[in-house]
C-alpha cells in the first residue's frame, strides 16, 4: 500500500508525520519511507539512516557529432524547449533548457546526435532502525526535479508499506510524487493560509482520483475554518495534533513524535487502520 | 528600481506573513506573488482584480483513434511514459512532441495547453500581480517569469522604487525563475534542524546564479541554540543576519483578520519587522 503525504502549503508537519507514522508502523509491517522532497529533502534529519547505496540522476541530454552534422536544423525544429539551436554553420545546446525527450537525436537524418547522460541529482537509499529509506537530493542550480522523484519512486518496494514524503505545491513535483498512491494524507494547519492551500491540494487529489484524508496540525491555533470546509466537503479529519511547545522544541531538533512521545505512537497506528479501511473500502466498491 | 525576493527553501517558516509587512512598509512598490502553485499573499492584502489573463502554456499530445494504428512506436519512444494503450496521459505528458513527429500515421496531434491564470489587482499597498496554476499543470517557471515581467513593467510605468516578490519554496524550477536577475534575496529561515539544512541549500541557489542574499530568523526563540547556530553558519559564510523576529500567536490573529501583522497592532513581531524593512532597504539602494 502507498501512501503519500501532501499538504499544499509548506511547514504544515508533512514531515513530522511521514517519519513518525513510519516508525510507529516498522514494528507491525515492512515499512519504506520514500522522501520525494527532493529540492528541500528533511526526512533523513530525523532517521538518521545508513546510507547503504547510492546512484546518480541523469538525463539524457545531446551530444553533437559535428563531423557528420550537414547543419540542416532538423533538431532544433523539433526540440520544443528550444534547447538546441542551429545558427548556421553551429550547433548549440542549452543543457539546462534540455528535458531529455531524445526527440533530436531519433530525427537526425544523420545520426549525428547521441545522448549522454548529465548529473542532475542523487538518490540515496538506506535503513534507519528497521525502516528502509530512500531520498533524492536536486543537485542545487538544477531546475527539473521530477526526474529525481521518479528515479526516488523505482525503488518502491510493493510488499509492504510505502510513505511518501512529497514537496508542498500543487504543480508538476507534487503529481508525479503523489500519482499511483492508494491513498493521500492532506496535512495542513488552522489558519486561512493552510485552508487556501487544502483546498488546492484536495482539487489535486480529486483530479488524480486518489482517496484522501486530512491530519490537522497545531490545532487551537488559528479558527476553525478547517474544520468547517472538511465537514461541508465530507472529508475525514484523520488526526489531530495539537499546537503544543513540547511537540514544536522536539521536531526544532529532529525527533519524530514517535520518539520523543511515544504516546504517539498507537494514534499513528490507529491512523493507519483508518486508511486502510479507507483504501479496502474503495477496492470494494470498484470491484462491486 | 530595484527588486528584493523572499525566499525560504523550507515551508512555512513566514515568507508571505513578511511580505504582507513589507507591503505596508515599503513606499511606491509593486507586489509580486510568485508562488504560483499555492498562492497566499492575496488573503492579507485584499485585492481588486483590474485584468485577468489565461496562461497559455505547452503543449499536450493527442491521439486521433481513427487515424491510429496501434504500431505502439509512440509508446516505445517516449521518454516519460506517458503513453500507455495507445492513450496519452495528459499528466505525465512533458508537450515534447516526439510522438508527433515519429507517429507514421500522422494521427498525433499537439494541442496548446490553458496551465492557469493572471493577474493584476489594487491594493490599498499599491499593484499586485499574482498567478494561479492550474491544478497538476506544469510550467510554474514560466508563469513565474510572466509575473515577475508583468510586475516590472507595471513598476516601470508607475516609476516604483521596488518590486517585493513572494517566491515559492524548494530550490527548482519556480524558485530559479523567482531568483535570477533579482537585486537582493531575503531568505526567511526558522531554528529548527529542517529550516537550517533548507537554508544552506537556498543560500547555494543564490550563489550558484549570483543574488546577493540576507538572512531573517523567524521564531528564533523557539530554539535559541539552533538560532546561535544558524548565526555563526551565517558569518563563516559571510550572509548577513538581518533581523530576528521572535514567536508570537499575533501573526496567526491578523492572518485571521486577513491583516498584515503591523497593521494589526504595536508588538514585538512588528517591530522586529520593521527594523528588518530599513536594514533591506539599505542594501537595496546600495545594489
Amino acid at each position: 500500500m502507498i501512501i503519500s503525504i501532501a499538504s499544499g502549503k509548506g511547514g504544515t508537519g508533512k514531515t513530522l508525520v511521514a517519519t513518525s507514522l513510519a516508525l510507529s508502523l516498522k514494528d507491525e509491517h515492512r515499512v519504506q519511507l520514500l522522501d520525494c522532497d527532493v529540492e528541500e529533502p528533511n526526512d533523513h534529519i530525523f532517521l538518521k539512516p545508513v546510507i547503504t547505496h547510492s546512484e546518480a540522476v541523469c538525463i539524457q541530454i545531446p551530444k553533437v557529432n559535428e563531423k557528420k552534422c550537414t547543419y540542416c536544423g532538423k533538431c532544433a525544429e523539433v526540440c520544443a524547449y528550444h534547447a538546441i539551436a542551429v545558427p548556421g554553420e553551429h550547433v548549440l545546446t542549452f543543457p539546462q533548457l534540455c528535458h531529455g525527450c531524445g526527440a533530436c537525436s531519433y530525427l537526425c537524418p544523420e545520426k549525428a546526435i547521441s545522448e549522454e547522460g548529465r548529473k542532475i541529482g542523487v538518490v540515496e537509499q538506506g535503513y534507519s532502525d528497521g525502516v528502509e529509506f530512500v531520498h533524492g537530493k536536486l543537485t542545487i542550480g538544477e531546475a527539473m526535479a521530477t526526474p529525481v522523484i521518479r528515479q526516488v519512486k523505482e525503488y518502491a518496494n510493493p510488499d509492504g508499506v510505502i510513505i511518501i514524503d512529497v514537496s508542498p505545491g500543487t504543480s508538476c513535483p507534487v503529481v508525479e510524487s503523489i500519482k499511483d498512491s492508494d491513498f493521500c494524507l492532506l496535512v495542513t494547519e488552522p489558519t486561512p493560509f493552510g485552508l487556501s492551500d487544502l483546498v488546492l491540494a484536495v482539487e489535486t487529489v480529486r483530479e488524480l482520483n486518489i482517496p484522501f484524508g486530512v491530519v490537522l496540525n497545531r490545532a487551537g491555533v488559528g479558527d476553525n475554518k478547517v474544520e468547517e470546509y472538511c465537514q461541508g466537503e465530507n472529508i475525514p479529519i484523520l488526526l489531530t495534533i495539537p499546537l503544543d511547545t513540547e511537540i514544536a522544541r522536539l521536531y526544532s531538533k529532529g525527533v519524530t513524535l514517535a520518539e520523543g512521545m511515544p504516546q504517539w505512537k498507537e494514534r499513528f497506528v490507529g491512523l493507519f487502520g483508518e486508511i486502510r479501511e479507507m483504501v479496502d473500502e474503495r477496492t470494494r466498491s470498484l470491484k462491486r | 528600481m530595484k527588486e528584493l525576493v523572499v525566499l525560504s527553501g523550507k515551508g512555512g517558516t513566514g515568507k508571505t506573513s513578511i511580505v504582507g509587512s513589507l507591503a505596508v512598509l515599503a513606499r511606491n512598490k509593486v507586489l509580486a506573488d510568485c508562488d504560483v502553485d499555492a498562492a497566499d499573499l492575496h488573503l492579507l492584502l485584499e485585492p481588486v482584480i483590474q485584468q485577468k489573463h489565461e496562461f497559455w502554456s505547452g503543449q499536450i499530445a493527442a491521439i486521433d483513434e481513427e487515424k491510429c494504428t496501434q504500431c505502439g512506436l509512440c509508446q516505445e519512444l517516449c521518454h516519460f511514459e506517458a503513453i500507455e494503450d495507445f492513450r496519452v496521459d495528459p499528466i505525465s505528458c512533458e508537450g515534447c512532441g516526439f510522438c508527433y513527429h515519429i507517429c507514421p500515421d500522422e494521427a498525433i496531434t499537439m494541442k496548446e495547453n490553458l496551465s492557469g491564470h493572471w493577474f493584476i489587482s489594487g491594493t490599498k499597498y499599491g499593484s499586485l500581480v499574482h498567478a494561479r496554476l492550474g491544478i497538476a499543470q506544469e510550467n510554474s517557471g514560466k508563469l513565474v517569469a510572466l509575473v515577475r515581467q508583468q510586475a516590472k513593467m507595471i513598476a516601470e510605468k508607475q516609476g516604483a522604487t521596488y518590486i517585493i516578490s513572494d517566491g515559492p519554496p524548494g530550490i527548482g524550477c519556480p524558485v530559479i525563475s523567482s531568483l535570477s536577475g533579482a537585486n537582493l534575496a531575503l531568505l526567511v529561515t526558522e531554528p529548527t534542524l529542517s529550516g537550517m539544512h533548507d537554508l544552506e541549500r537556498v543560500l547555494g541557489v543564490c550563489r550558484h546564479f549570483g543574488v546577493t542574499a540576507l538572512v531573517c530568523i523567524n521564531k528564533y526563540d523557539i530554539n535559541e541554540d539552533n538560532t546561535h547556530q544558524i548565526e555563526s553558519y551565517c558569518l563563516s559564510q559571510g550572509v548577513e543576519v538581518t533581523s530576528k523576529i521572535p514567536f508570537d500567536n499575533v501573526v496567526t490573529e491578523a492572518m485571521v483578520q486577513g491583516l498584515p501583522v503591523v497593521e494589526h497592532s504595536d508588538n514585538s513581531v512588528s517591530r522586529q519587522i520593521n527594523l528588518l524593512w530599513q536594514n533591506v532597504a539599505k542594501l537595496l539602494a546600495k545594489s
